[in-house]
């Protein structure tokens, strides 16, 4: 950073030692506590808006749905990154700048530990009176065996002997402290190095596999994918999903368990696996999630010519009751068998609510049971040209209303019309469409990201850290043999410690045993002490 | 009766028993005339203005310190039961379902008053608070209890991602802290109370409601000390079940992180705790504000129990809340 700021040689060395003296007083300012206490608190609350807008990496749709709603409002919002707040630069600068403060922080004080820990024990002062815990033994101690006691408690500790004969153990505890808060400072770097590297490094593909269906691991497979920038898209694993059966479980209307049935073929090797929710399967380090399902519709199209073709199509559900949307559509037919010519307005295309239980004792359409007891299509058909020829990608969940608009399409029937399985709704041209039947899909999740291990070993070491770094206390404690003869101990907080004075106590009679502590008195009235 | 109604009797019972455990400590912190003597000297010290109006002469008090403090252990003993029901409510509750009882909101809300109540009678067990002071515990965990039922839910079956048995561990520690700073921001608040009630007292200013309270408060230092180690021993629990969640939500979701509402308030939270620990060592300013920081940490917990779980939509949605 330094070298970044500091200006090309000069000859007159006055502006150049002002500059650093201002780059110096900057980096002070930057990796004082009570900066990094000021971007912690701006971190927090910059990462509110992230929960009260929808983000773009979570969800796509909702963001378009944010911008129906707020047109005039949103691109503003746009413009100011409140769609991808995590990405954004006045949050990323907020955490940088934290970064930047914590090694500015960390590094000289990496320095100073490693100093202090070969460092000799500091001698205790000349009147060790003034110290906070302070005894004057009332019996013999003996020097050796003061030694020996201090080291089983692991005590570091440094002997000195003075030329008037006095001799002085300075005993030392508490390292691990500063030791495992560097290493929690440490770990949040490592964390984030990992996020970096799992975004570089990472990719993951959504596919919804109805029962039955299989398809390869392969970019065009995917419904939705996302690439890291590292990441070649032809050096994709190889591997094959095949779902033969999906379960759903439910109890009094609400699910209770989901299991997809899949069989899997990658280089060679192939098994079957029971995937669940909290159960992903793992092939070769890329995991397989279960990350929702839905039903897909399955119904028949006999055109005017008695021409027939059966049609699977996923639906959207819309509620918790799997109340879903989708569209069927067919803009292949209606050509006439016998001549080959395609009819006028022969493409037809149908939008339609899926109600897996559907009551016809009430006037409500939705029903409120998740389960296949009773389900029914409400079909709206229109008939024209469906708008597929432009190539144009669109929702394959709903008809194109755009053209319904241009009038390129038209509306057939006024009511929506409710089918049953098995019940066929027969258009004025004398085609029809039959319910066949309901068959499941699952949304499958497949993600490789090879910075989540380095997340987690970074936040293990987080913990780690952090445990020692607020639970241990560095203490001395001191015992000095008067040439005079007598004895004295003393003991000195480096932090904030209750029990300092119980802990020399015992050092002190563990070191001098016919010595008598005195009995502190507690007041009633305490607060935080150990009784 | 049927399981889930005996634990619904059970919880009912938990709150009249508190409620009980109240007011018995209430006659103890009022009546118990021998703590505040400290404070007295003080304001006699600081105050000889006070003085030369003359000590106002105290009327006898209609209950004599010694029954004020029987009522201070009848309190205690109240205490104890109450917990002891609330536990029997949630392990009923356990057996009804036969799952882990962290299902939905109003569980989490029961479990972390459980959470705050144990950490209380730990502190006052191993005598590191006067017992006095349950009446403000007892009154936090009243209040999670009352808001509890706002949001009460019929003891049903897990939803399929909750189905895990890290449910165990990712939501018993997001309880368990959640409880015990629930107890640390008492704390900041009594500290608060009576440092405000210190000052006024030296500047001779007159002492109003709440203030007055705060009379019989222990030390104002001794009452921050309190509430920095609570936060010291809950900060490394939340720290972890954030880490046990992202673990989680990689086996559940796919990604071990996703910033869902409940999750970025959680990153809040640990921030500004974070914050609070790094301004309770930097220097005398700092350490000033370092309890205003923790209950807002508080008040973000609370946020992500209430707000996040009713207003926002996100993949912590379970059970309508």
């Amino acid at each position: 950073m330094t070298a970044v700021l500091a200006p090309p040689p000069r000859s007159e060395p006055k502006p150049l030692k002002r500059l650093r003296s201002f780059v110096r007083r900057w980096w002070h300012q930057l990796t004082a506590m009570r900066t990094a206490l000021l971007l912690l608190l701006a971190l927090a609350l910059a990462a509110i808006p992230g929960s009260t807008f929808p983000q773009r990496s979570i969800s796509a749709v909702d963001v378009a749905g944010y911008y129906d709603e707020h047109p005039d409002l949103a691109p503003w919002l746009d413009r100011l990154w409140a769609f991808d707040v995590y990405t954004s630069p006045w949050f990323s600068a907020i955490y940088l700048l934290l970064m930047v403060s914590l090694v500015g922080c960390i590094l000289p004080r990496l320095g100073v530990h490693w100093k202090a820990l070969r460092a000799r024990v500091p001698d205790a002062p000349r009147r060790m009176s003034i110290l906070p815990y302070h005894r004057v033994l009332d019996s013999e101690a003996n020097q050796s065996m003061a030694r020996a006691v201090l080291k089983q408690r692991r005590w570091r500790t440094t002997v000195r002997e003075a030329e008037d004969g006095t001799v002085t153990i300075a005993a030392e505890k508490g390292h691990l402290r500063e030791t495992g808060n560097l290493l929690f400072h440490s770990s949040i770097i490592f964390m984030l190095v990992g996020v970096a590297l799992g975004s570089l490094m990472s990719w993951y593909g959504n596919r919804i596999l109805s029962e039955g269906k299989s398809y390869c691991n392969n970019l065009q497979q995917y419904d939705e994918y996302g690439l890291g920038a590292w990441v070649d898209e032809t050096s994709l694993p190889q591997f094959c999903l095949t779902l033969d059966d999906f379960d759903a479980e439910f109890t009094n209307g609400g699910p209770t368990a989901y299991d997809a049935a899949v069989a899997y073929e990658a280089g060679g090797q192939s098994g079957d696996y029971a995937l669940e929710v909290n159960h992903p399967l793992n092939i070769d380090g890329t995991n397989v999630f279960l990350i929702g399902h839905g039903y897909t519709a399955v119904v028949t199209y006999t055109d005017r010519y008695g021409q027939t073709q059966t049609l699977h199509q996923e639906f959207l559900a819309m509620d918790a009751a799997m109340n879903s949307e989708g569209a069927f559509k067919f803009p292949d037919a209606n050509v006439d068998p016998a001549t080959g010519t395609v009819d006028e307005d022969a493409e037809v295309g149908f939008d339609a609510i899926l109600v897996p239980t559907y009551d016809d004792a009430t006037a409500m359409l939705l029903g409120t049971d998740p389960e296949l007891n009773n389900p029914v299509l409400a079909l709206t058909a229109y008939t024209g040209d469906l708008g597929l020829a432009d190539g144009q990608p669109e929702s394959v969940y709903a008809v194109n209303e755009a053209q319904i608009a241009s009038g390129n399409l038209e509306r057939v029937n006024d009511e929506v019309e409710v089918i049953g399985v098995g019940d066929a709704m027969t258009l004025p041209d004398g085609s029809s469409l039959t319910f066949d039947g309901v068959e499941q899909y699952a949304v499958l999740q497949v993600r490789h990201d090879p910075g989540g291990p380095v997340v987690l070993a970074g936040a293990v070491l987080l913990l780690g850290g952090l445990l020692p770094a607020l639970a241990v206390r560095r203490r001395r404690f001191w015992i000095r043999w008067n040439p005079d003869g007598t004895v004295e101990t003393a003991g000195l907080n480096r932090n904030d410690y209750d029990g300092l004075d119980e802990e020399c106590d015992e050092l002190t009679a563990a070191i001098a045993p016919g010595h008598e502590p005195p009995q502190a008195s507690e007041s009633d009235d305490s607060i935080g002490g150990r009784q | 009766m049927t399981g889930a109604e005996v634990a619904n009797a059970l919880f009912v019972a938990t709150i009249l028993i508190y409620a009980g455990a109240m007011f018995a400590y209430a006659v103890e912190y009022a009546f118990d005339r021998r703590a505040p003597k400290r404070a007295k000297q003080l304001a006699a010290v600081a105050a000889p203005g006070a003085d030369a109006a003359g000590e106002p002469v105290a009327a006898e008090p209609p209950i004599s310190p010694a029954a004020a403090r029987g009522a201070g252990r009848l309190g205690l003993v109240l205490t104890f039961l109450g917990t002891a029901a609330l536990a029997a409510s949630i392990v009923t509750r356990v057996v009804y379902t036969g799952r882990w009882p962290w299902g939905n909101m109003f569980e989490y809300t029961v479990g972390v008053a459980l959470a705050g109540m144990v950490t209380w009678l730990v502190l006052v067990s191993r005598g590191n608070v006067p017992r006095r002071l349950g009446l403000f515990a007892t009154f936090a965990v009243t209040m999670v209890l009352g808001t509890s039922v706002r949001v009460y839910t019929e003891a049903g079956p897990l939803v399929p991602a909750l189905d895990s048995y890290w449910i165990v561990i990712h939501v018993t520690a997001a309880i368990a802290s959640s409880g015990i700073l629930l107890i640390g921001c008492v704390f900041a608040i009594l500290h608060l109370l009576k440092r405000r009630y210190d000052r006024q007292v030296s500047d001779g200013k007159p002492i109003r409601f709440p203030l007055n309270v705060a009379e019989r408060l222990p030390d104002a230092t001794a009452l921050e000390r309190m509430t920095f180690k609570i936060h010291v021993f809950a900060f490394p629990l939340l720290t972890f079940g954030i880490i046990a969640g992202s673990v989680w939500a990689h086996l559940a979701w796919g990604r071990y992180w996703n910033w869902d509402p409940k999750e970025v308030w959680a990153f809040i939270a640990w921030v500004v705790y974070a914050a609070y620990l790094h301004a309770r060592v930097s220097g005398k300013s700092a350490k000033v504000n370092a309890p205003w920081i923790a209950i807002l940490g508080y008040a973000v917990m609370l946020f992500n129990l209430t707000a996040v779980n009713l207003v926002f939509s996100g993949l912590h949605s379970y059970a309508g809340v």
